[in-house]
């Protein structure tokens, strides 16, 4: 190879890599500013309902907009109550389900079980209500002897099944990522398998934890077909325990099933964007909130490494 | 080793620019009005009208195989909503328009122009073990309204009553608003319990219906299945009870019977007029009878 072939491959590689390192950020950068572009155009379509009714006519209780009520409280509170529901499910059950998986299962009940695990999050959700609808909602009703089996309950269930599987991989990563001499410390120290997992495992992947809820959460926030199909879509605001075993309507339904009818600038139309931007502020909230956790244990880590 | 490389990304990108090519090639849908040789009809709305549609369109294009009518469901409000925004052909809808959806048409160009395709009772219907047999209009209007909670007070068991209803984006929701639980007075300004359900579909009340004794819904004739139990209704105490079938509507004894509408942009033209007469005609009229709605040309009906 003479020398100038040489300078010409390294140039050629120089403007590839520039070209590689460009587009990298384009993609970097546009996940950044079609999130901002996401919510310009919820605010663009969504604050002129503020002009259009009067804040006391937001916050009432009663939502049916084809008669001009647009009380988003028992949507609102629909939503939180399914979501907390569901997140106070799926915590626990995939959390255990996360460290069997990781830390007690013989390696070929984990090749078993994570395949199934990730097949159960492929499920689609119409499928998950349409189950929701014909089983669960009866036994539901029989079982805890209530007017009906469309509730706030059925959905949390059915939530809490579909947001399983995020929680149990995303945990079960960082289970999986916690160095292996943490616990051969542990258990040096005469500690038992069930302390080590307790007192090391767990702490030490506390963040990532977290985050497996977050996410957990946003997916359970965010769906809809399956609430729409199991929760009865009653407009009424939940406010004691009974009602976690009554309809509710969530914002996600309401859009999806309203959306398709409204005539294009309507008031029922941008109250529907302001249903969308709350539900948005709602799950950047969350994340920012999770981040901010995230973030300062890992600053804490870091100090008591140094 | 390069030149392998370059090689494998030219013919990567020469069969991106192949897909792209034959992507330009898909067929045009939709627009193609005039009487061609092959011309698609959208049809979209209501879904009380849905199947009715189907059967219509599926008879037609085996006398008209140059035809293809494409079928789609999602509300009254859904499908007049697609007529404005110029995506469909013809708005199949349970209701009227409204006078804000006629001035939207307006201020796209056109007039949407109506025709009364068929009729259609909205029946009553509960669990087949529930022992009520009939109520009056003003009985219905107090369970939906929330006055009535409770079977016993209508004569029924000892049982918490479950409101059901189709979103408002039905047609038939709005109907049995304004003739059933404002009894068609104008000033009415009674509401829809908040503790009704909303079901985004005529089978989400199904289901409840067959399976829930406490349940009690409404819906277009046509969707009231053997298993669940329909209600006779009368327009007042002391006034006879009608069951809902075509012989009682046909007679205008069923009082809760209305007109299914078919709404076009501007006057039909071409192909879409030839279906619209018809669908007019007795042979489409007898469709309506076979699907269990209410036929309004004379048809023979035994």
């Amino acid at each position: 190879m003479t020398n100038e072939h040489e300078g010409q491959q390294k140039r050629s590689l120089s403007w590839l890599e520039f070209l590689i390192e460009r587009a990298i950020q384009v993609s970097g950068i546009s996940a950044i500013v079609l999130v901002i572009l996401i919510f310009l155009f919820l605010i663009k379509e969504g604050t002129p309902t503020f002009l259009e009714i009067p804040l006391s006519g937001l916050f009432a209780t009663r939502w049916y907009p084809i008669e001009e009520y647009y009380g988003l409280l028992p949507l609102i509170m629909g939503s939180l109550i399914v979501t907390i529901g569901a997140a106070v499910v799926s915590l626990p059950l995939g959390l255990a389900t996360a460290i069997f998986i990781a830390e007690i299962a013989p390696a070929w009940v984990r090749d078993i079980l994570k395949p199934f695990i990730e097949v159960l999050a492929g499920i689609p959700s119409v499928v998950i209500g349409f189950i929701g609808m014909l089983v669960f909602a009866p036994l539901i009703r029989v079982a805890l002897n209530i007017p009906t089996g469309l509730t706030a309950f059925t959905g949390v269930l059915l939530l809490a099944w579909m947001a399983l599987p995020t929680v149990v991989s995303v945990a079960e990563d960082v289970l999986d990522t916690v160095p292996k001499t943490y616990r051969d410390a542990g258990l040096a120290l005469g500690m038992t398998r069930w302390q080590v997992i307790w007192r090391i495992v767990l702490p030490a992947g506390r963040s990532g934890i977290l985050m497996a809820l977050m996410l957990g959460v946003g997916r359970a926030i965010g769906e809809t077909m399956t609430v729409m199909m199991v929760t009865g879509n009653a407009a009424r605001v939940p406010v004691g325990l009974r009602d976690f075993f009554m309809p509710v309507r969530t914002m996600t339904a309401t859009i999806a099933a309203e959306m398709g009818e409204v005539a294009h600038g309507s008031p029922h139309y941008h109250v529907l964007f302001t249903v969308g931007l709350t539900l948005f502020v709602i799950t950047f909230a969350v994340n920012m909130a999770a981040a901010s956790v995230v973030f300062r244990q890992v600053k804490r880590a870091e100090r008591m490494l140094s | 080793m390069r030149n392998k490389d370059t090689r494998l990304t030219i013919r990567v990108l020469a069969l991106l620019l192949l897909g792209l090519a034959f992507a330009g090639c898909r067929p045009q849908t939709g627009q193609s009005t005039t009487g061609g040789v092959s011309a698609t009809i959208q049809n979209k709305g209501s879904d009380t009208i849905v199947n009715l549609a189907l059967a219509w369109a599926e008879r037609y294009q085996t006398l008209e195989p140059d035809v293809r009518i494409a079928v789609t469901g999602g509300g009254s409000g859904t499908g007049i909503a697609a007529l404005i925004n110029g995506t469909v052909d013809l708005a199949n809808a349970s209701r009227h328009i409204k006078d804000e959806e006629i001035q939207a048409a307006r201020a796209n160009g056109f007039e949407p122009v109506e025709y009364v395709i068929a009729r259609d009772a909205i029946a009553i219907v509960i669990h087949p073990d529930n022992p009520v047999d009939e109520l009056t209009l003003q009985q219905i209007s107090d369970i939906y309204s929330g006055k009535i909670t409770n079977w016993q007070q209508v004569g029924g068991e000892d049982r918490p009553i479950v409101l059901l209803s189709r979103e408002t984006n039905s047609g038939t929701h709005v109907y049995f608003l304004e003739e059933v639980i404002r009894l068609g007075q104008k000033d009415n300004k009674t509401l829809f319990s908040q503790d009704t359900l909303l079901l985004p579909s005529s089978e989400g009340i199904g289901v409840e219906v067959r399976q829930n004794p406490n349940a009690i819904g409404y819906d277009g004739l046509g969707y009231v299945t053997p298993d669940m139990k329909t209600v006779a209704v009368s327009v007042g105490p002391g006034q006879p009870y009608y069951p809902p079938t075509v012989e009682t509507v046909n007679a205008g004894e069923y009082p809760i019977a209305r007109d299914l509408y078919i709404y076009t942009a501007g006057e039909p033209q071409g192909q879409i007029k030839t279906y619209l007469e018809w669908i007019l005609s007795p042979a489409a009229q007898q469709i309506v009878l076979e699907l269990g709605f209410v036929p309004i040309a004379t048809v023979s009906t035994d």
